[in-house]
């Protein structure tokens, strides 16, 4: 921290987000996410040595339900919100890049 | 006439469901156009609903408490075959395969759902002014936000277009718009209604809840959808609140505080109103103290928007055009997700995920996310010394009285200091709920803001039908 977030930090982050960002996006995602954490640096500078950290309010272990067969959602109700199909399965464009 | 009211009158055979749905269809047609609180009129579906409800009256049956009420659902509840946005285009012509929990329950007490209400993206906001379909407008002033993100519910229930209506509130989303609007919302303490079916924006904050006319409304609605769902493994293993039969119980003996670091920086107008709520609770025979502390709280903004944008970008990885909604081709998948992705959102998501992305990142992660989540233990810790000395809390809703639309849509954290007021009861997991108490300065409407301990929302109630009746 204290070294503010910089166009190439944005530009990083953008890409592990998937999101393609214009040279505009970037200007204004940089003066953004700067003044946010720039708020957040009160938190950031706190003493919380000992203090252990709440990822949820309400505590409940192991949630299990019985390993029975039930109805799951229908398959062709389902399918039919997909963008494209084939086959019963949802159809994407190849994963591995044509590019080299 | 009030929800609890209609739902008596249908089920007695008093009035007809029909009757019911055509007033507020009506109604919908009369102000919709002023006040854009939809993003879907279901008239036809309301209408055949309300007929099959009238249908069971007259064969004997008995339809539930909610029997012909017009319920209004905030657009990030799953409805099935029935379009739901988020506010997004990139849900964009979806249609859920199945009903939220509350969905069905709500069906099950006999209402007739009447359309899906306008948001925030992604319940992300505090104006509905991020809404990919245009601005929701407050009903007492067209000129002001309704507050956000469940602006279109709480616009909906305060322009007599739904008798109830339901939203979420992850930061505030449903107890700010109700603020703002002039009616009862809640914020049940996490874990009591279901989340089966609400899309995720921050899952560990997130929490469905009523908006509606009467603090009797908000009850009867709680006590339907609460309670345990094995569909949510975040719900709590407790039945239903049971917190409409605790509206005549009075606050005798009750110990109330004014949250000091809540109130402090709010408006003198709105501090007036708090300030007033407490003595109307004490004339009506509960012991306030005007300062109870709760001193972490002022760091609950801070931790939250470190906390909500990382769990945001975790849970909205989801929309990458494969599986529903909108999606970009692209040479290759990893082109096709980029392309969706970045069409698909608005500003302020993005905003979001990428903060989110950044707090999480390597390097980051402990300073920013790891560092919030240990606030928050401080926030739970401090609400909890609280509560050894008091049954529930009050502060304002909201910091101020509806702000002008546009007026804080260039600067991300003036929009976000509007939820400085209810973050901290979300970090806390804590049941918290607006009750209108009259008017500012402006005449616009105050939210006097009541906190209660976890699972405390029988005596939340108990203070809030309370200061209902002392406005008379």
């Amino acid at each position: 921290m204290g070294e503010r977030i910089s166009r190439e930090d944005v530009r990083h982050v953008a890409k592990l987000a998937r999101l393609t960002v214009s040279d505009e996006e970037v200007d204004l995602l940089t003066r953004q996410l700067a003044a946010v954490l720039e708020h957040a640096a009160d938190v950031a500078a706190l003493d919380t040595s000992g203090v252990p950290p709440t990822a949820h309010p309400v505590p409940l272990l192991n949630v299990l339900r019985r390993d029975e067969v039930r109805a799951s959602l229908d398959r062709e109700e389902v399918l039919a919100q997909a963008p494209a199909t084939e086959d019963g399965r949802f159809r994407v464009p190849p994963i591995l890049s044509v590019e080299p | 006439m009030t929800a609890v009211e209609t739902g008596a009158a249908v089920r007695a055979g008093r009035r007809r469901a029909r009757d019911v749905v055509e007033q507020h269809l009506a109604e919908i047609e009369a102000r919709e156009g002023d006040v854009h609180a939809f993003n879907l009129v279901l008239a036809a579906e309301a209408r055949a609903d309300a007929d099959e409800i009238d249908r069971r009256v007259d064969a004997g049956e008995d339809p539930g408490p909610l029997a012909g009420v017009p319920v209004a659902l905030k657009d990030n509840l799953c409805t099935r075959g029935v379009p739901t946005t988020c506010g997004s285009r990139i849900l964009d012509g979806w249609r859920p395969p199945y009903d939220a929990t509350v969905v069905s329950r709500l069906r099950g007490a006999g209402a007739v759902l009447i359309g899906k209400t306008n948001m925030d993206e992604f319940a992300m906001g505090s104006s509905t002014e991020n809404s990919a379909f245009g601005p929701t407008r407050n009903p007492h002033d067209l000129t002001k936000v309704p507050g956000g993100s469940s602006g279109g519910s709480a616009a909906a229930v305060a322009a007599g277009m739904a008798g109830v209506a339901l939203g979420s509130d992850t930061g505030g989303s449903i107890r700010l718009p109700a603020s703002l609007c002039g009616v009862v919302g809640v914020k049940p303490t996490y874990g009591r209604v279901s989340r089966y079916g609400l899309v995720a924006y921050a899952s560990s904050l997130d929490q469905i809840g009523p908006l509606a006319p009467t603090v009797a409304d908000a009850a009867v609605t709680l006590d339907v959808i609460g309670g345990h769902d094995p569909a949510d493994s975040t719900s709590i293993p407790e039945p239903s609140p049971g917190v409409s039969g605790q509206l005549a119980a009075g606050v005798e003996g009750l110990r109330v505080g004014i949250v000091h670091e809540l109130t402090w920086d709010a408006d003198p107008d709105v501090v007036a109103r708090v300030v007033a709520a407490g003595r109307a609770l004490e004339e009506a025979g509960a012991r306030v103290e005007e300062e109870a502390h709760v001193p972490a709280a002022v760091y609950g903004l801070s931790a939250y928007y470190l906390i909500a944008p990382a769990e945001a970008s975790s849970n909205l990885a989801r929309y990458d055009g494969a599986r529903y909604g909108l999606r970009v081709e692209g040479a290759d998948v990893n082109a096709m997700y980029h392309a969706t992705r970045s069409a698909g959102f608005g500003p302020e998501v993005k905003l979001r995920i990428m903060l989110g992305t950044y707090a999480l990142s390597a390097g980051y992660y402990d300073a920013y996310y790891g560092q919030a989540q240990r606030v928050r233990t401080l926030i739970i810790r401090d609400f909890a010394a609280a509560y050894e000395r008091f049954d529930v809390l009050l502060a304002p809703t909201s910091p101020s009285t509806a702000f002008t639309i546009g007026a804080r849509t260039q600067d991300p954290l003036a929009m976000y200091l509007v939820d400085v007021c209810t973050i901290p009861a979300n970090l806390a997991g804590i049941p918290a709920m607006s009750v209108p108490y009259g008017v500012g300065d402006d005449g616009l409407p105050v939210g006097v803001q009541v906190l209660a301990p976890a699972l405390g929302e029988r005596a939340m109630f108990r203070a809030a039908a309370a200061l209902e009746a002392s406005l008379g």
